[in-house]
């Protein structure tokens, strides 16, 4: 290992508790406020610690009303409750800040958790229902009603400059599908062909149905602690190599700008996080065992494997369907189906999946996965990313 | 009959502006392609914004552009992901780079341009339409058409 990081496994993941991962608008009339609650309970639980002992939050996208929590759970006191500013950007990332709070010694036992409800608002057309500013003004009239319509124009970009082609994004979605069948909290249980991938209908080019993620319901909560008293504790502790979240100017708004630089246009907007990450573990990426990329569109899989620095800058491609993220390939990425197929929860399946992975419990269990790479979802800044070892 | 782009559906779109972009929209109702440059060191920014972001001026010069542009990136709209979209089916949104603004872009639509022929790279032209709230927005087409003969002089 090299150099030496204040938070590098000063921390771990001890406690993961889920809610089923309802398709949308089912989870009602369970209420979002409900469903983040049974999260923590169960999170909680696992880990084999009182509600009491919860002191601290840390979110992302704002998170939910602290107060409230802790009304409706009975928590006494916390110390620490911040939020990672941004969406789902930040996912990864909330443990990151829960390190960072634990490490300063803010607060003992934090709650990292991320909850969806879409009852009312399809988060697939969400850019439609902003609501108009000078800055939407120069986007809004183009008809990008949704994520998947204007990360398809950064796909078109790395297709003509690197040949990216379809069948490349049908390997992530092939993937994602192949190993949510074999989970059983997986939404999507029916296989997928490549025969029906070709066969779905065209969204917006490249993007096809099956090039999107899904839509669900539901919350998922994680505990961090210290190392040290996680050592006492039910399960074998997941330390917390590294977690950072923020970005590059060259990123920036993204989506929402479309001017970055052109080396940075067709990339996840994760470059620079994967710098700061590997130097915090004192690793690289030969050292990753499995990967959980955020993977709200098959085109950012395969960006953020070259960000990630698992193949050089093009090759994420040609790298995405020979095989080599597969559950037995050198690189299994999103080993419960992911957000493709798995469940999307903004990024909190990620790291339910890394932790049961390197507990050795999960349905996909890769032999042997020590180290485990957890990405949040490229958007507008922040974007975040963790690094977790057993 | 070849596919053509069709224009977007624009029927959610309500202009907003504030003392940064609104010169962009009053040069567009006029029928002007017109972007802001930074009147220290020069550099062209595209959205307006309050400071430069290589010098932090303030001071802007807004220069009016020929209309060419390029094709940087694009996709094909094919489905209606809203109630209402059916009869805009396909749309091409774009991001277009502006050659005499140093390459600056837009985020736009190409329209009235048969969509096999779309390509990243392909020279296009300024063409104006109006969006349901009555904004004058900047579109563009293939270069190889008329549009572009048509404004120049
Ligand atoms: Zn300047």
């Amino acid at each position: 290992m090299s150099g030496f990081h204040p938070l590098r496994d000063r921390t771990a993941i001890v406690g993961i508790g889920a809610t089923p991962y309802y398709r949308r608008g089912q989870s009602a009339p369970r209420t979002m406020i409900e469903l983040v609650g049974a999260a923590i309970i169960a999170a909680i639980d696992d880990a084999g610690l009182r509600i009491a002992d919860i002191d601290g939050f840390a979110f992302y996208s704002g998170g939910f009303d602290t107060g409230l929590l802790m009304e409706t759970l009975g928590i006494p006191e916390v110390t620490f409750t911040a939020s990672i500013t941004g969406a789902g950007g930040g996912s990864a990332g909330a443990v990151g800040l829960a390190a960072s709070a634990i490490v300063s010694g803010a607060a003992r036992t934090v709650i990292c958790v991320g909850g969806l409800q879409q009852i009312g608002q399809r988060f697939g057309a969400i850019t439609a229902s902003y609501a108009a500013t000078p800055e939407t003004a120069f986007f809004a009239s183009a008809g990008l009603i949704g994520p998947g319509h204007l990360f398809a124009l950064l796909a078109s970009r790395h297709m003509h400059l690197y040949g990216t082609t379809r069948e490349h994004l049908a390997a992530v979605a092939l993937n994602a599908r192949a190993n949510a069948l074999a989970t059983p909290h997986a939404t999507m249980h029916r296989p997928l062909t490549r025969e029906d991938y070709f066969a779905a209908p065209m969204i917006a080019e490249p993007h096809c149905l099956f090039d999107f993620c899904l839509e669900n319901d539901g919350a998922i909560a994680a505990v961090v602690t210290s190392a040290e008293r996680a050592r006492d504790l039910r399960h074998r502790p997941i330390h917390v190599m590294a977690g950072t979240h923020g970005g590059a100017r060259e990123w920036g708004r993204s989506l929402y700008w479309m001017n970055m630089p052109d080396e940075t246009f067709a990339s996840s907007g994760n470059a620079a996080i994967a710098r700061r990450l590997y130097a915090m573990a004192g690793i690289g990426p030969e050292d990753i065992d499995i990967a959980q990329f955020y993977d709200h569109f098959t085109s950012q899989v395969i960006m953020q494997i070259e960000d990630y620095g698992f193949c050089a800058k093009g090759e994420g491609g040609p790298f995405a369907a020979s095989g080599a993220i597969a559950v037995d390939g050198t690189l299994p990425i999103n080993t419960d189906g992911g957000q493709l197929s798995g469940g999307y929860i903004w990024g909190m399946t990620h790291i339910r999946e890394a932790v049961e992975q390197l507990r050795g419990t999960a349905a996909n269990q890769v032999a042997g996965a020590e180290v485990a790479l957890v990405t949040g979802g490229p958007s507008t800044l922040p974007v975040s990313g963790l690094i977790l070892r057993r | 009959m070849p596919e053509i782009a069709l224009a977007p559906p624009t029927d959610l779109f309500r202009l907003e502006t504030d003392r940064w972009t609104a010169p962009f929209w009053e040069a567009a109702a006029q029928g002007r392609l017109a972007v802001p440059r930074c009147g220290a060191c020069g550099t062209f920014r595209l959205p307006p914004t309050p400071f430069c972001p290589a010098c932090r001026s303030q001071a802007l010069d807004w220069v009016t552009l020929s209309g060419r542009g390029t094709l940087y990136a694009f996709t094909v709209v094919r489905r209606a992901g809203l109630p209402g979209m059916e009869g805009h089916i396909p749309f091409v949104p774009a991001v277009v780079e502006l050659p005499d603004a140093d390459g600056a872009r837009l985020v736009t639509n190409i329209v009235d341009t048969p969509i096999a022929e779309i390509r990243i790279g392909m020279s296009l032209a300024l063409v104006w339409r109006r969006t349901a709230d009555g904004t004058q927005v900047p579109r563009f087409c293939a270069a190889d058409t008329h549009h572009l003969t048509e404004r120049e002089p």
